[in-house]
This record gives structure tokens, C-alpha cells and sequence, in this order.
């Protein structure tokens, strides 16, 4: 049997799809982990990048932050977690959230500093406090790039999430591991795709939310200096997804 | 009444950008602030509503010094109209002008009627009430940004530039639309502009400034032109190139105004005075009346 003929049948044996370690429970555990990694990471990060871009203060220290974040490698701090903390879903937590927190602060903060410093002047100027001008103003219009940064964010958790599997019983990653063990070809390269198609899954639903987040003032009407506005946001969106994507390259 | 009491602005990058300053800017009239680009104009102006704060002197508001009081309160009282409208891409043409009122704590309902109704003001289509800035023409936006201004009903209206960015029909246009809402409402309005012809034909009281927001002379339109204080304003407002002497000519079918230049400055209407052909005309740009004196 070659690799592909082992991965159908592992795939669609019945036997993987049912109990505690069946394919189905393991998927919603996975995908569990990678939500709540995302909202704590989503907790930490996103108040910090809206004070950086509203202030337009610290974003040097946030851009040095994220650089040595980044150079962490995921597994070498799991395992070092692991050990100070034990065994158990701890260790991946604190791992992942680290993993996550870069992109979803530079979302968070470009989308802020992308604004026309116009509009923002404009609504000081008309009696905005600074609260209002970030919950009214700077957070509409900021809202697409954060997504962006989510997304990227999302990407590299759903895929590293596989090691939460080194130090725990627990998600998809289990089955690449197992399947390395004992060589069991099928099981590594089935699980791997269980975590692929999930990637592309939550690839789908930020692409779709991104575009849903847009204000409509931005996407409608005529080229106007708001448009360009909008435009000029693009390329920043652009560098946030593709920093991500070569960090997942990296592990 | 505003007054401005040896007021000095100087960036903590150290550009002086307004020295010494003071002023008094008469309620129910039109203030205008004139001068070339980087003469503090819009420095003054903002720190009527404490965007900028002095570096010393003070500015009081019938009586009241500002810097006592607490900037987002005193800016709600304060209409704000600028260059390119700063309207709010997100939102709709009337939760724009519905915005400051909501802030104050009126009902969306009553704030959103009352848009309404400063779009008739300002002489808008309701139909265009809910498209979005980006979907308006550059014009269009400038009279939601006045719409907005007004939409506190304040005794204060501060305007940057408001008509620097549209072309010269619309913005005689919308000067024209100012003098008339202005004779309706009475307002206190502090106009900036670098446009010598704007200033004359809105302003009361005309301020010519010259770079490091010194003033260069007060008065009204007919005082400036008729006494020039110094060179620099005989050169601003255009006296020595002789673009303000005018003349008659006439060509058979009517009398037309020209300047020293031999450039058309207008047509003549009404009745011709006795005065004779060098009858003065009024510092209404071309296509004014040349009947001169204060027509408006
Ligand atoms: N925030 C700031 N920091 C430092 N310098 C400033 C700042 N704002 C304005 N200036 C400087 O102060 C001077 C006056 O600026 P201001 O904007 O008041 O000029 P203005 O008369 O409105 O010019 P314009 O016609 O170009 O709008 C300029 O030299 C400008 O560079
Ligand atoms: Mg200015």
C-alpha cells in the first residue's frame, strides 16, 4: 500500500470516527484549543495595539516585542513551559498564545494608524471624547485590518496547535505523533489533512468576515480622498498576513 | 464675543506660529482670518476650541476664560467646519450631521429630524440624507460639514478653509449660501481663508496676517482698502497692482468694469452715477456687481 491508498483507508475507517480519540472529538478539541488561544491572545493584544494606534505612542517597543515574540520558537517554549508547569494543556496555552499575540497587535494598530488623520482630527474637533473616538471612529474604520491580523493569527494557531499534542493527549496533532511513533504513514498524513482542511475552513469564514466588516461608507460611491484612505490600507494588511505566513514556515 | 488676550503659540518644535495676538471678534459677526499659508491662521482658530492650547496669553468667550473650562465640552458648544468636510466615511450624510446632538444626549429620533431639517438649511436634497460622504460631490460634502457645524445650534462657528476645495462655481455658491444663513442665524463665525476676495466679500472684520501669526491690519473690507497700512497689505489685497482701481469702459451695448491691468472685472448694473466713468467699485471679484459699497 502507498502513502495514499493508506491515508484513504485510515481516513475512512469507521473505527477513527467514533469514541474519545475519534477523529470527530479530536476535531472539535482542536478547534476549542484554537478559539480560546485566540481570544486570549485576542484579550491581551487588542487593548494594546488600539492604545498604541490611538496614541500613536510605543508602537517602536510594540514592533521590537513582536520581533523577539517571533523569534521564539513555539516548540522550544512549549517544552520549557511543560517542564515548569507539567504536563497538560497549560504549556500549549501560554505557547500558542505567545505565537498568536504579534499579528493580532500589528491588526489592531495598523488599522488604526491607517486611518485619514483627518477624520479622527475632524471628530476631536466636533466634541469626541477620546473613548468615543476609538469606539465610534478609529474601530469601525480599523475593524477590516484587525480581522486581518485574527486571521493570520488564526492560521498559525490551527496549524501549531498540533504540538499541543507533545505535552497532552489532546486534538489533531495527536494523530501525527501517534502516527510517527508507530509509523503508521496513513494516520500522520490523515492528520495532517484533518488539520489543512480546518485551516482552510477558518481561512473561508475570515475571508468572508473581512469583507462583511468593511464600513459601508468605505466600499461605496465614487474615488474620493476616503477611498484612497482605504487603499492605502491595503498594502498594510497585506505585510501583517504575509509576516504570519512566513512564521508558520519557520516552525 | 470672543477675545483674545496676547496670546503666543509657539510648537514644542519651536515654530512660533501665532505671537502675541490679540483681538476682539464681535458677536453676530463675521471674523475673517487672512494671511498666507503658515501665518497661524488655523493655529488662532483652533484654539478657540482648545485643539491648540496657548503657550501664554488667554482667550475668553463672553467673559469666560476657556482655559478653565473642560475642551470636549467647550467644542460641542462649538460648531467646527473644515477643509474637505472631515465628514465620518462610516456613517451616513445624516447620522453625520445627527453625530454632536447624540453626543449631548439627544434621542436619535429627534437628532435625526432635526438633520433633516439643517439639510433644508443648507440647502440639500432629503434624498441625499442617507448615501454615505464618499457617494456625495465635493460640494455636496462641504454643505454637510456646514449642516453638521450648525447642527448644535451654537453661537459659535468656526470655519477652516471650508470652501478651499472646491471649484469657483460651487464656491461662490456656497459664500453666497453663508452670507444668507449667516443674515438668518446671526452666528459668531471665524472664517479662515487664504483668499483675499473671500475675505472681503464675507468677513466684517478682516484680519490680514503675516508669517508668525502677526497681524498685519484690522478692519473692515472698505477700511483695508481704502488705507492699506503698509506695503505688505497694499500687497496682498492687490491695491498696487492696481487690480482693485477700477474703471468703466464702455462697448455699445453696456458698461463693463475693468482693472488697471485692462483685465474684465465686471459688468456695470443699475444706474450709472454721476460721478462720471472712474466711478470706485467694490472688492467684488469678477462677475460682482460694480454698483460697490457694502451691496450685500
Ligand atoms: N502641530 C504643529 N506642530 C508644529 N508646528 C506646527 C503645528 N501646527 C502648525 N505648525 C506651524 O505653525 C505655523 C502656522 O501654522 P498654521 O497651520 O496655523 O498656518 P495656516 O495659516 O493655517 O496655514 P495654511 O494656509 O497653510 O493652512 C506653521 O509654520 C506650521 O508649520
Ligand atoms: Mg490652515
Amino acid at each position: 500500500m502507498n502513502f495514499v491508498t493508506e491515508t484513504v483507508a485510515w481516513l475512512i475507517d469507521p473505527a477513527n470516527w467514533v469514541g474519545a480519540g475519534g477523529i470527530p472529538t479530536r476535531l472539535v478539541q482542536h478547534l476549542l484549543f484554537t478559539l480560546v488561544t485566540l481570544v486570549l491572545a485576542a484579550v491581551i493584544a487588542v487593548p494594546i495595539g488600539f492604545l498604541i494606534g490611538h496614541t500613536g505612542r510605543g508602537r517602536g517597543l510594540a514592533v521590537a516585542t513582536s520581533g523577539a515574540f517571533r523569534a521564539i520558537p513555539t516548540l522550544g517554549l512549549l517544552t520549557l513551559v511543560a517542564l515548569w508547569v507539567g504536563i497538560g494543556l497549560n504549556a500549549p496555552y501560554v505557547a500558542l498564545t505567545v505565537l498568536a499575540i504579534p499579528p493580532i497587535l500589528a491588526g489592531a494598530y495598523t488599522g488604526f494608524e491607517a486611518i485619514d488623520r483627518k477624520i479622527i482630527d475632524a471628530a476631536r474637533a466636533v466634541g469626541m471624547s477620546e473613548a468615543q473616538i476609538v469606539l465610534k471612529v478609529e474601530l469601525p474604520l480599523g475593524l477590516p485590518l484587525l480581522i486581518g491580523g485574527l486571521r493570520s493569527a488564526t492560521l498559525q494557531v490551527v496549524a501549531t496547535a498540533t504540538l499541543a499534542a507533545y505535552v497532552a493527549d489532546f486534538g489533531l496533532g495527536r494523530y501525527l505523533f501517534e502516527g510517527l511513533r508507530i509509523r503508521d504513514y496513513g494516520e500522520m498524513l490523515g492528520g495532517s489533512i484533518l488539520v489543512i482542511l480546518l485551516a482552510i475552513v477558518l481561512e473561508g469564514v475570515f475571508a468572508l468576515a473581512q469583507k462583511l466588516v468593511v464600513p459601508r461608507g468605505v466600499t461605496a460611491g465614487l474615488p474620493t480622498d476616503i477611498r484612497d484612505g482605504s487603499s492605502r490600507s491595503r498594502p498594510a494588511m497585506e505585510s501583517t498576513i504575509k509576516e504570519g505566513t512566513s512564521h508558520v514556515r519557520n516552525e | 464675543m470672543i477675545e483674545f488676550h496676547s496670546v503666543t503659540k509657539r510648537f514644542p518644535d519651536g515654530t512660533l506660529a501665532v505671537d502675541d495676538f490679540s483681538l476682539v471678534l464681535p458677536s453676530h459677526k463675521i471674523t475673517v482670518f487672512v494671511g498666507t499659508s503658515g501665518s497661524g491662521k488655523t493655529t488662532l482658530l483652533r484654539m478657540i476650541n482648545r485643539m491648540v492650547d496657548p503657550t501664554s496669553g488667554s482667550i475668553e468667550i463672553d467673559g469666560a476664560d476657556i482655559g478653565t473650562l473642560e475642551p470636549v465640552k467647550l467644542r460641542r458648544g462649538i460648531g467646527y467646519v473644515m477643509q474637505n468636510s472631515g465628514l465620518l466615511p462610516h456613517r451616513r450624510v445624516i447620522d453625520n450631521v445627527a453625530t454632536v446632538p447624540m453626543l449631548r444626549g439627544m434621542p436619535k429620533k429627534k437628532a435625526r429630524d432635526e438633520a433633516l431639517h439643517l439639510l433644508d438649511t443648507v440647502g440639500l436634497d432629503r434624498s441625499l440624507a442617507n448615501r454615505y460622504p464618499s457617494q456625495l460631490s465635493g460640494g455636496q460634502q462641504q454643505r454637510v460639514g456646514v449642516a453638521r457645524g450648525l447642527a448644535v445650534n451654537p453661537n459659535i462657528l468656526l470655519m477652516d478653509e471650508p470652501f478651499g476645495a472646491v471649484d469657483p462655481i460651487v464656491r461662490a455658491e456656497l459664500q453666497q449660501e453663508l452670507l444668507r444663513l449667516q443674515q438668518e442665524l446671526g452666528k459668531t463665525v471665524v472664517f479662515v481663508t487664504h483668499d483675499i476676495d473671500e475675505a472681503f466679500l464675507l468677513g466684517d472684520q478682516v484680519v490680514i496676517l503675516r508669517t508668525g501669526g502677526k497681524v498685519a491690519q484690522v478692519g473692515s473690507p472698505a477700511e483695508i482698502l481704502a488705507n492699506p497700512i503698509d506695503e505688505f497689505v497694499a500687497t496682498f489685497v492687490g491695491a498696487d497692482r492696481g487690480k482693485r482701481s477700477l474703471h468703466l469702459e464702455n462697448h455699445g451695448d453696456g458698461d463693463i468694469v475693468v482693472d488697471e491691468t485692462g483685465r474684465l472685472a465686471g459688468v456695470l448694473v443699475g444706474e450709472r452715477s454721476s460721478a462720471g466713468s472712474e466711478s470706485k467699485a467694490g472688492p467684488r471679484g469678477p462677475g460682482a456687481s460694480a454698483q460697490g459699497g457694502d451691496s450685500r
